[in-house]
């Protein structure tokens, strides 16, 4: 297995070194690199619950604002509290920070993921979908109401533990931090699936499967099957987060962290990569994530027509390729099966 | 007390409208098992079919009976628009997995959405004028924009008849559902597809009939909050979708697969809105449906109305 993992990764990780020197900070090109990766990590974590579990979350887009606004917090209130000053912070302790910052939001993601699939997850699938969109909009109400993003000047009236709650309520975040960087995302690329993809051949995934499969089937061999609905959920919920926090420290953050960019047509977004992708396949939710990342900026133009084209796409796979354009099997496996 | 009921008034006023789009999920619920995302854009359509009929006939200030005229085209167009979505969309899914049939209704509700906007356009529309339309008997004639004030309370005659009509129209579809052969036939087949058709039920009829009794009357709530208001939002705007997932949120409060639950849910989450909003703060208006979501999956996840169903394999 590392024998066969070792030249891809190392390929990839030249790729991103290469990139990060050629392509300019700041630029249309990173930019696009970024939401590339960014998708990757929704869409593939998004697959973990979807695919492999075969339940059905339609909420991804409120894990990464937990994870996006739990992070920003980190750097902008935390660095304020460590250093006296809430601009960027360079070297050593800006990595740890930014490093830190992606671990909250990730694990903050996973809290919310599990209080909201603790209840949901019990009950029928479909209860899910509509638990996950209406948490998506609770946490988009809340953060609307939140008050603005206190100044260094300010910051002496509130006390220290008052000052997370000061998130700039409709207007956004304002004043993340350019943290993030193209290493930083495809190293988060890199560890999402990579943990995706060992995870379905793990004992969990086998799981997974199973609950997918049948969960009744499932059940009666002594799967805990709410249990593993909940791993699984909770382990999308903290990817979206770490998404989320990566998302929150693009060039631009403040207007990148408003709630509105959170709202359930993400959460869509999210899920039709994953559709289209195949639910149960690995690489591709990541393959379809960078397609249609791709297709949206070259569809600027028309982009009226941009989601009427997504929608029928959606239900023509769902009709005549139900499980998606890859199935559950992987890139690999198909170009191997057509060989032979 | 007058704040109360106020708060009161419109809380019926508002959870009547989620109890007329609540019946259509819960019915397509029942007899399916999934949640019907397009039902929500079938009660935009609703709102927009009428604004263009009305424009097409001329009617910038309708009487009474041209409303009514109006309700039943809408409740038409949007009775065709749910049948031509099942036999498209969701008919060649019958045997597929819930969950696809779940992205198909989300496609779907995109499609409806972003073609809606093409269509529609994408701005904020004017409906028609209700200052010729009256209402009544010889001296008890009232018109439907007229505000009156009773015990404090601002009552707007358009929101009465809104309620009153909701109300009439469920009460038709229990009529329906509970005392005729057709009823009988749709709650056959929402026990067991296989033994309903058996039984010689015309099991794909049937669920045809229950997808156009359902739009039409998601129809006839777009017509009716677009008079309320007076105005309505573009095609894609989230509201709309945030009206349906109240609505089916008022089914799964009240028994999701039951008719009356659907009323009741309905009316006790159009309440607790509106308390919320008067009491505690308009914020979190959205965000109380959710909350008595999940308040009523932990404490009784089959809803108010609904039995216990245990899963056979």
């Amino acid at each position: 297995m590392l024998r066969r993992a070792l030249l891809p990764i190392l390929v990839a990780a030249v790729a991103v070194v290469l990139l990060s020197l050629v392509v300019p900070r700041d630029s249309y090109a990173e930019k696009i690199l970024f939401d590339i990766g960014i998708n990757i990590v929704l869409a593939v974590s998004l697959n973990m619950v979807n695919g492999l579990c075969g339940q059905f979350s339609i909420g991804h887009a409120g894990f990464m604002a937990v994870g996006a606004y739990a992070s920003i917090v980190v750097t902008y209130y935390g660095g304020y509290a460590l250093w006296g000053e809430v601009g960027k912070h360079a070297g050593l302790g800006g990595l740890g920070i930014y490093l830190v910052s992606i671990v909250v939001g990730g694990l903050m993601a996973a809290v919310a993921g599990w209080l909201v699939g603790l209840p949901s997850l019990r009950l029928r699938g479909d209860y899910l979908a509509i638990v996950t969109l209406g948490f998506g909009e609770i946490i988009r109400v809340l953060l609307q109401a939140t008050p603005g993003v206190l100044y260094p000047s300010e910051m002496a009236e509130v006390p220290g533990l008052l000052r997370p709650l000061h998130l700039g309520g409709a207007l956004g975040f304002s004043h993340g931090q350019s943290y993030n960087s193209i290493a930083w995302t495809y190293a988060m690329v890199a560890l999402t699936v990579l943990v995706a993809y060992r995870l379905r051949e793990s004992t969990h995934g086998r799981a997974f499967l199973a609950v997918r499969e049948n969960e009744i089937a499932a059940e009666a061999m002594g799967v805990n099957t709410t249990r593993y609905k909940v791993i699984a959920f909770v382990l999308a919920a903290f990817f979206a987060g770490v998404a989320g926090a990566l998302f929150a420290h693009q060039l631009g953050a403040g207007t990148a962290s408003r709630p509105e960019e959170f709202n359930f047509m993400k959460s869509f977004e999210v899920v039709i990569m994953v559709v289209l992708g195949g639910m149960g396949s690995v690489s591709g939710a990541a393959v379809a994530a960078v397609a249609l990342t791709l297709l949206t900026e070259l569809l600027r133009s028309v982009q009226d027509y941009r989601m009427i084209a997504y929608a029928l796409l959606l239900i023509l796979v769902m009709i005549l390729r139900p499980s998606g354009l890859f199935g559950t099997r992987e890139i690999w496996t198909i170009w191997r099966r057509k060989k032979a | 007390m007058a704040a109360f009921l106020q708060f009161l008034f419109k809380g019926i006023s508002v959870g009547s409208l989620y109890a007329l789009l609540a019946l259509g999920y819960t019915m397509v619920y029942g007899i399916l098992s999934f949640i019907n995302f397009a039902h929500s854009d079938v009660f935009m359509l609703g709102a927009f079919f009428t604004w263009r009929f009305a424009g097409a006939f001329g009617l910038d200030h309708p009487s009474s009976v041209q409303v009514a005229g109006l309700l039943l085209m809408a409740m038409a167009a949007c009775a065709v628009t749910g049948f031509l979505i099942e036999r498209l969309a969701y008919r060649p899914l019958r045997h597929a997995p819930r969950i696809n049939v779940l992205i198909t209704a989300i496609g779907v509700s995109l499609l409806i959405e972003n073609v809606g906007q093409l269509v529609f356009g994408k701005s904020v529309v004017q409906f028609p004028s209700l200052s010729e339309a009256s209402i009544g008997f010889g001296k008890h004639t009232v018109m439907m924009d007229d505000t009156f004030t009773i015990g404090g309370v601002n009552v707007r005659v358009v929101e009465v008849f809104a309620v009153a009509a909701s109300i009439a129209l469920m009460l038709a579809l229990q009529w329906m559902v509970y005392r005729t052969k057709v009823g009988r036939a749709m709650r056959a087949v929402s026990v067991d597809h296989q033994v309903a058709g058996l039984m010689g039920i015309p099991v794909d009829r049937i669920i045809s009939l229950t997808f156009i009794i359902g739009s039409a009357l998601a129809g006839a709530g777009g017509l009716l909050v677009g008079f309320t208001y007076g105005q309505i939002k573009q095609p894609a705007d989230a509201s709309w979708i945030l009206y349906g997932l109240k609505a089916f949120i008022a089914a799964v409060i009240g028994g999701i697969g039951n008719l009356p639950g659907a009323m009741l849910g309905g009316l006790v989450l159009g309440l607790s809105e509106q308390f919320v909003a008067g009491y505690v703060s308009t914020t979190f208006r959205d965000a109380i449906a959710f909350a008595l979501l999940i308040l009523i999956l932990l404490v009784r996840p089959s809803g108010i109305l609904g039995r216990r169903v245990v899963e056979k394999v």
